[in-house]
């Protein structure tokens, strides 16, 4: 009990050390800087100790549950062999955790008012509405084709780079048609799109599916799920903008 | 006990939106895979200590961070804080936002360091590599470019540069990493463009530009606002590759010295 409550000690203090930066850089710039004192001190301090205590619970059962159970699935669909239910897995798992994911639907609703009040799109709710949603769609279809790329490659073998740098080319082309407006919404959907539950279970299946093929390395073959997931949103988003024009 | 009650709301938001994933799993569990998790209760544990630290750790960012960071953000893109007057010239010297491109680069390398998924993706290579890439180095490198790339993301709005010429820029920078840099690391340093952005790095990256786009005159939120998040996807991509280089390169220079000692 005692040394269970020691390692616990020990983790908080290195989810205190993963936010020190942050305190240190608002600390001296509302200070030095910008010359103000701290406004409402207690809450900000509750606030942090809660920050220190989700982070290291979030480490904690990282380790106990997204992991092996992404692992553990990707073992499965390895010894059953079958890929087309496998393919249909990725999808989903792309799909359906960016379709709901908060931080898309606020940068959606953020990129509707925006293009509402630039008159790219009429000046109405639904007008508006349809716009995000049609965002948030494309971004979704965008991550799900992305994970079923990255499976497919982990199954094949093929190496990352021609895939990627061939996403980059294809990028660069679309940006020259896509209309100004789309660029900067279609660039950073790219970033935003995964979330902080699914990075760990995708990583965790990624590395559990080249772990158990014969001939993958999980370093070489297991990693880079991701960055199909954070390449084909660009793509999407600027087809859509090219659609609307 | 207005607290218990707001961490109540916050966890039940965290609920709904790991709901999808959620179903998708025991959907696939039980009717495809068809045999139980294993070790379910200790998984089923896991799962709800995740749930548990990301809605405690939303919660206090949201107290605590969000307000102030959003606040800061503001105060340092406002004419009065850089020129000294509510009028702003017709002519914007780029240099004196000095201050603007210094909090970007801090406030992106301190995000990073504190962002969950980059912590997750950090152990596993580690794990993965077997101890040969430390997770902490990791980190930071990753968190070097974001740095990097926030700062030159915010230089970019001042100017008012249009932003695929930096982001092409960048790929070709990539693509010339990829040919000599050492193979292992390549899929990760891509996986680590898209892990830095997420809960605690977007919504204060987002208020800068926003903020720095909506002060300088000439400038539409529309076209410029946006931007920042992709330059902090791209660069960390740079700045692990590289990583990488200079660790094989020292160890070259150590083999080398080795080798003229015999």
């Amino acid at each position: 009990m005692q040394k269970q409550l020691f390692v616990f000690l020990k983790a908080l203090l290195g989810s205190f050390k993963d936010l020190l930066p942050i305190i240190l850089v608002i600390a001296f710039f509302q200070l030095v800087i910008l010359n103000q004192p701290l406004p409402n001190v207690m809450d900000i301090i509750f606030g942090l100790a809660l920050v220190v205590l989700g982070l290291t619970f979030f480490i904690y059962g990282l380790e106990m549950g997204l992991f092996p159970l992404g692992e553990s699935m990707a073992q499965a669909f390895a010894k059953k062999g079958n890929v087309a239910w496998l393919m249909v897995f990725a999808f989903c798992l792309g799909f359906g955790t960016t379709v709901a994911e908060p931080s898309l639907i606020a940068v959606a609703a953020e990129a509707s008012r925006v293009a509402a009040a630039g008159n790219v799109i009429e000046q109405t709710p639904t007008a508006i509405k349809d716009y995000a949603n049609g965002l948030r769609f494309m971004v979704a279809l965008a991550v799900g084709i992305a994970i079923v790329v990255g499976v497919l490659r982990i199954l094949k073998g093929w190496p990352i780079h021609y895939l990627i740098i061939g996403g980059y080319v294809i990028v660069v082309i679309m940006t020259g048609f896509a209309p100004d407006w789309i660029i900067g919404i279609a660039y950073d959907s790219g970033g935003v799109t995964t979330s902080t539950i699914t990075v760990p279970l995708v990583t965790a299946l990624g590395v559990g599916l080249a772990s158990s093929i014969k001939g993958r390395n999980p370093m070489l073959d297991g990693f880079g799920l991701i960055a199909f997931a954070s390449l084909t949103p660009m793509m999407f988003v600027m087809l859509y903008g090219l659609i609307l024009n | 006990m207005q607290a218990a009650i707001e961490f109540f709301n916050v966890f039940k938001t965290t609920i709904i939106d790991v709901l999808p994933i959620i179903s998708i799993i025991l959907f696939f569990q039980i009717a495809v895979i068809r045999k139980p998790i294993p070790n379910i209760k200790r998984v089923g544990f896991g799962f709800f200590y995740v749930l548990l630290g990301l809605a405690l750790f939303l919660m206090g960012l949201e107290k605590a961070l969000f307000p102030l960071g959003k606040m800061m953000a503001e105060q340092l893109t406002a004419p009065e804080f850089i020129l000294g007057t509510d009028t702003l010239p017709d002519v914007i010297k780029w240099q004196d936002y000095y201050w603007v491109y210094i909090f970007a680069a801090a406030i992106g390398f301190s995000t990073t360091i504190a962002e969950p998924s980059l912590i997750a993706v950090a152990i596993k290579a580690n794990e993965v590599s077997g101890g040969a890439i430390n997770a902490t180095s990791l980190r930071i490198a990753v968190a070097l470019g974001v740095a990097i790339g926030i700062a030159l993301g915010s230089y970019r709005i001042v100017v008012g540069d249009p932003i695929h010429y930096y982001i092409i820029g960048g790929y070709i920078v990539v693509v010339i990493q990829t040919m000599c840099c050492p193979k292992m690391i390549i899929p990760l340093a891509y996986d680590s463009g898209g892990v830095t952005t997420s809960t605690v790095t977007v919504p204060l990256v987002a208020a800068l530009g926003l903020g720095l786009a909506a002060t300088i005159p000439g400038r539409s939120a529309l076209i410029d606002g946006f931007g920042l998040i992709a330059f902090a996807s791209l660069f960390p991509i740079i700045a692990v590759m590289g990583y990488a280089q200079l660790s094989a390169f020292k160890t070259h220079l150590a083999e080398k010295e080795n080798k003229d000692e015999i």
